[in-house]
């Protein structure tokens, strides 16, 4: 029997290999061109990203002789840490020379309360614009991610504006106030939509036994929303720290962020260009977004997943 | 005595009416099953009665009290949900006693409700467990028990069963029966299974287009449905229905092709039926066949044309004056399609139709 079906399959697939084994298990994997051209494409774009990085790491270890040598390629000779504490402590921006020192600590002074601030106000806001819909709650939340296209250039003149007025431009609370309300479009359709997605009888269950506005937030809501909360923060965290627009603008320059000053830093226009200063200047200044990436990439991953899975 | 009292109820979203003028009037520690299709408004109107959607019109009453404009906690109503609906960060027990400590219920008082509730659903070694820990029917019944512990008069459930399995259903069921019949609560039931509606209710509300078609026993309902539309919603199979006209003239009969059917034993609505298009509904457990049909008021042979096994019995289908026509035949006998068999029907246990309106004459 099985013999007539091997004949037949022969006849009716002329020039085709017969295998002398009958299949039988897992289909043997066979390396394809298709899968080639991939492997090559993903070493290309990885050697594109790193060489830049590997240049950078290794003329931030060597002193300025070797860097006039020209090698741009070579590890370094004589490897010192020099230029990374001179970037840290008494790097010139204009006419001071801290380092970036001041501007790490402005930093962490702008971002962590306009993180904590605006995920804050926005998960109060996806939460009430899933569960509690008030008249005009669809315009209002058309108006915000609306806001999320609107070019931020546009605004930063009426925005001057209106903090002179109230006396808080160029300060720490003028620049929380302005990444708050810029991130709130995209972090509350963030929240908005983790909130949609979870079944709706949770929420009306709650409700029978007795919960409020505030208890279903704070109790039901707020544990389940450890995930998309993570990825609000990856979001903010990053945004906030990479930004430098509302930085020079809005913070004024006892509090300009680390970025600015990175900007003077590498700048700087008198004296010797000091690359590897430079380097190592920009390498710290990159490295909160990239260690937030590297700690939270599971979190991250996780988050947006569960944005797409239902409850 | 009256528990719940639904009156004149109405719920539109912008233009369109979800419920119509909508009575309903549940006597106390009576099981009420809410049955219909998808999108009939059975679950908006237990929806309605639980406080969690807004009315338009009309009130609601619960135990004498009007509550149509309360909160749900104050609506004295526990309910249990299709998804279950357990906050999944919290244990078993604190499931329990979300709602009583919202309630601010002194601690002892909790503990010795949270612990009765365990000992009736059998859910005590479960207590310290996360949701995510517990198989489909355990989180039924701690759904059940959120219920419980509230000590209401009115439990809702909204098709509670639909998302589990065919045989822990059927075992729910029995458990559902059994709790009400330990609590002798008021309880209205939300399901799209007419199984569960004719097993569990005291009476049935047949829904429809955003309106109660019929509200009775499920006795009454099976035998004497109001309209085509519950004749046809109730019973599985499905009621045969022949076209055909009625002639209320001397003696009632049916005309149907070639055939008529003595109406004379069937009981028609108010005095006389009136003549016209009407139509003939037949349950295929109730016609006989064989010896037993050849004493029913009305028999023919007809021609086997399909055979559908099913186990308990065999579901065959033939043609009579030309129209489709099932019935029940035990499992044991032989048929094969081609034969003629003989077939016979009390037209006392059918149900006439008006063709147009679709109103039992």
């Amino acid at each position: 029997m099985s013999a007539d079906v091997t004949t037949a399959v022969r006849r009716t697939m002329p020039g085709a290999a017969v295998a002398a084994v009958e299949p039988s298990g897992a289909k043997p994997q066979r390396i394809s061109p298709g899968r080639i051209g991939v492997y090559c494409f993903l070493i290309v774009s990885a050697l594109f990203f790193l060489v830049p990085l590997y240049i950078m790491i290794v003329t931030s270890l060597k002193g300025m002789p070797e860097i006039r040598l020209g090698h741009l390629f070579n590890l370094p000779a004589e490897p010192t840490i020099q230029p990374w504490i001179d970037a840290w402590l008494n790097a010139c921006t204009g006419r001071d020379c801290n380092g970036l020192s001041p501007g790490f600590w402005n930093s962490v002074k702008i971002t962590v309360p306009s993180v904590i601030v605006s995920i804050v106000c926005a998960s109060v806001n996806g939460y009430a614009l899933t569960y509690w819909p008030y008249k005009g709650a669809n315009l209002l939340f058309g108006i915000l991610v609306f806001g999320a296209f609107v070019p931020y250039q546009v605004v930063i003149y009426p925005l001057i504006i209106g903090l002179s007025s109230v006396g808080l431009f160029a300060s720490l609370p003028g620049i929380i106030i302005v990444h708050t309300i810029f991130g709130m479009p995209i972090l509350t359709l963030l929240f908005r939509n983790f909130y949609a997605a979870l079944p709706a009888e949770l929420f009306k269950a709650a409700r029978v036994d007795g919960a409020g506005f505030w208890g279903v937030f704070f109790k039901i809501m707020l544990p389940m929303s450890v995930p998309i909360t993570v990825v609000a923060v990856i979001l903010q965290v990053t945004g906030i720290w990479n930004d430098f627009l509302f930085g020079v603008v809005f913070a004024g320059r006892p509090n300009w962020p680390m970025t600015v000053q990175l900007n003077n830093i590498v700048n700087t226009t008198t004296g010797v260009r000091e690359y590897n200063v430079n380097m190592a200047a920009t390498i710290l200044t990159a490295a909160v977004p990239l260690a937030i990436y590297f700690i939270s990439g599971r979190w991250f991953i996780r988050g947006i997943a569960a944005g797409a899975v239902k409850g | 005595m009256t528990s719940v009292l639904v009156r004149d109820l109405t719920l539109r979203y912008g233009s369109i009416e979800v419920l119509r003028a909508l009575n309903l009037e549940v006597t106390e520690g009576e099981f009420i099953v809410l049955l219909g299709p998808s999108g009939c408004g059975k679950s908006t109107l237990l929806n309605c009665i639980a406080g969690l959607l807004d009315i338009s019109d009309g009130q609601i009453l619960i135990n004498g009290k009007n509550v149509t404009w309360e909160e749900p906690k104050d609506r004295g109503i526990g309910m249990v949900f299709q998804s279950y609906a357990l906050y999944p960060q919290m244990s078993v027990e604190g499931n329990l006693s979300f709602g009583l400590k919202n309630a601010r219920l002194p601690r002892e008082e909790i503990a010795k409700r949270v612990a009765r509730a365990a000992e009736i659903l059998q859910i005590g070694p479960l207590l310290k467990r996360k949701p995510s820990a517990l198989s489909g029917g355990q989180r039924q019944r701690v759904a059940i028990g959120r219920a419980l512990v509230r000590d209401v008069e009115v439990f809702l459930f909204d098709e509670p069963l639909s998302n589990l399995d065919a045989k822990l259903r059927s075992e729910l069921r029995v458990e559902i029966k059994r709790l009400h019949q330990r609590l002798a609560n008021t309880m209205i039931y939300v399901t799209h299974d007419q199984i569960e509606a004719m097993t569990l209710a005291d009476r049935i509300a047949v829904m429809y287009g955003g309106e109660i078609q019929q509200f009775d026993t499920p006795q009454v309902i099976y035998n004497k449905p109001v309209n085509r539309f519950v004749a046809g919603f109730i019973g599985s199979p499905g009621m045969n229905f022949l076209d055909g006209t009625v002639e209320a003239a001397g003696e009632p009969t049916f005309h149907l092709g070639d055939f008529s059917v003595p109406l004379s034993r069937y009981g028609f609505d108010g005095s006389a039926g009136p003549s016209g298009a009407a139509v003939l509904g037949v349950r295929p457990e109730h016609i006989a066949h064989g010896a037993a049909a050849a004493g029913q008021p009305f028999s023919r042979e007809v021609n086997v044309e399909i055979v559908e096994p099913m186990g308990s019995d065999t579901l065959v289908w033939s043609k009579l004056g030309g129209q489709n026509l099932s019935f029940r035949v035990e499992a044991e006998k032989p048929l094969s399609v081609g034969d003629r068999i003989l077939i016979g029907f009390d037209p006392g246990r059918a149900s006439v139709f008006d063709s147009s309106s679709g109103r039992r004459l």
